[in-house]
């Protein structure tokens, strides 16, 4: 049974890596237009950036976080979400194969159906803002001052990227999932994930409690980059969590995969193309 | 004129038939507005009377922003892409057949989505953001209207641009990159995610000169009362001025793409 399992991932992974690389091909041919899109997408999260830059061209602090703590959150959650962008972002885009009842080619053959969702389309042009954030987190360490450096810290801001992609990408495969059923709702889902990312971007401290709390213990959002990077920088957990809470994000986010693959096996069985 | 307001009501129809669609969308705007308007709290508590708003005008910007934002295509998603796809296919050649001007076509189509999406996606976000939060309200009724009339010329300005980048699609074959560069002018050079009053120095001055102006700061504005009397007036010159341009702008490259049309496809 479980190697079975293996096999399966294993498969899907080769099934996802060949779709991706055919697309990735297929961008090539329109040149210009891909330039255009990459530099495009690294420039447009700068902007987004920023917006941060010129707030704090106002105010020394905001909710009591210095610029340097706000750009390595900042850094942090947008290196995540680049990642499980890059990597599951076109599972989202469901939505119109459900519509259209082109779904169909996918159930036919003989590849997982998530790893083929996955990699449709599969847009290369994503890493510019995968690009983005790795710069802005870098250079946060860089800005940052204060922060007694253990090894558990270091290790955490690698292993944050990787645990908060998880949790991005779970809920994108969940939010995908939900579109077998609501065909048109895939701006909820954004809400959750861009919705996330930019309320990740800030401190928690300027939220108010029932939405700090909700996206702890609700929708873990809070596992990406609030509860271990308030670790590294040394200041108290959001919501009341202890501080060992930064260690189990691994779990949490284990947990986002475990429901998201169930999630997306519901909607995957009530699936009914539309026959034309 | 009969037929350019078939098309505008028939725009309308088509994008009322998406309601879980529009519901989603609602759902969206109403969680970026609350995660916006926590940001602005921050930042308005450290600086009470930043870019000329005091807190209720600052807040009550946040969630106008989240109303235009679909009826101004303010992020794209308006008709733009099912025009780009027309433009990729081949199945503009069908268009440029028909008996009706390409560019009033899609004009009225564009504004009859936008009327929907303004009622559709506007009104609750901003209702839940007034309930939610102590936001600035015009004082004097008449000013609504002034906003109406901003709004409609914000559209236009947005449907301008928009069919430009559409129209790009003859030389560059594919619209991904053409439509992000636009998408990243629009969210931030219309002020989407900070006020343009807020912008330092030159980049302030260039940015409330941009035609992305007239499609949120402008109306905000206008709606925040900052703008009567005469002003009111010279922002609507403004806005005006940036359609006309923009739309000679699209008839004239229009003139010069359908003379090189190369239908794709067999």
């Amino acid at each position: 049974m479980a190697s079975g399992r293996v096999a399966t991932a294993a498969e899907g992974l080769r099934a996802y890596g060949l779709i991706a690389v055919m697309w990735i091909r297929s961008t090539m041919t329109y040149r210009f237009s891909f330039a255009m899109t990459l530099v495009s997408n690294l420039v447009v999260n700068f902007f987004d950036f920023v917006v941060i830059l010129l707030m704090f061209g106002h105010v020394r602090g905001l909710g009591g976080f210095a610029f340097g703590e706000v750009a390595f959150l900042y850094g942090t959650t947008s290196t995540a979400f680049g990642l499980a962008d890059l990597a599951m972002g076109q599972v989202g885009k469901v939505g119109r194969r459900v519509r259209d009842g082109t779904l169909d080619t996918f159930l036919v053959r003989p590849a997982p159906v998530l790893a083929q969702v996955a990699a449709d389309r599969f847009a290369l042009r994503r890493l510019g803002r995968l690009a983005q954030g790795l710069l802005v987190l870098v250079w946060s360490l860089v800005v940052l001052e204060g922060v007694e450096w253990t090894v558990a810290k270091a290790a955490m801001v690698p292993l944050m990227t990787v645990t908060g992609a998880l949790i991005f990408g779970s809920l994108m495969t969940a939010g995908a999932a939900f579109q077998f059923w609501a065909q048109d709702g895939a701006e909820v889902a954004n809400s959750f994930t861009y919705g996330g990312n930019t309320l990740l971007q800030y401190p928690p401290s300027i939220f108010a409690g029932e939405l700090v709390r909700g996206v702890v213990y609700v929708v873990p959002l809070a596992f990406v980059n609030w509860v271990p990077a308030l670790y590294v920088l040394g200041r108290e957990a959001p919501a009341g969590l202890p501080p060992w809470a930064a260690f189990a994000s691994p779990l949490v986010a284990a947990g986002c995969v475990a429901l998201a693959g169930l999630a997306w096996r519901v909607g995957i069985r009530s699936y009914r193309s539309t026959g034309s | 004129m009969r037929l350019y307001w078939t098309v505008l009501a028939s725009g309308f129809r088509r994008h009322a038939t998406y309601r879980v669609a529009t519901a989603a969308g609602v759902f969206t705007n109403t969680v970026f507005g609350f995660v916006l308007t926590f940001t602005y709290v921050a930042l308005w508590d450290e600086r009470p009377r930043l870019g000329g708003y005091d807190m209720a005008e600052a807040l009550a910007y946040v969630w106008i922003g989240q109303s235009l934002l679909a009826a101004c295509s303010l992020m794209g998603g308006g008709f733009e892409e099912e025009l780009i796809q027309r433009i990729k296919t081949g199945d503009i050649a069908v268009d440029l057949y028909r008996p009706a001007d390409l560019q009033l076509w899609w004009f009225s189509a564009n504004l009859g989505r936008a009327a929907f999406q303004l009622l559709g996606r506007g009104v609750v976000p901003m209702a839940v953001g007034a309930l939610a939060f102590d936001l600035a309200l015009p004082e004097h009724p008449l000013t609504w209207l002034a906003f109406l009339v901003s709004v409609l010329l914000g559209v236009t300005v947005s449907f301008a641009v928009w069919y430009l980048v559409a129209l790009s699609v003859f030389w560059l074959l594919d619209g991904a990159g053409a439509v992000q560069v636009a998408w990243l002018s629009g969210v931030f050079f219309s002020g989407m995610l900070l006020p343009l009053t807020v912008f330092p120095g030159a980049l302030g001055e260039v940015a409330r000169a941009l035609p992305w102006a007239s499609m949120l700061q402008v109306p905000a504005d206008v709606f925040l009362e900052k703008r009567t009397g005469w002003e009111l007036w010279e922002a609507y010159a403004f806005q005006a001025g940036w359609a006309l341009v923009l739309l000679a702008a699209g008839r004239a490259v229009q003139a010069v793409a359908t003379r090189r049309v190369v239908v794709q496809g067999g």
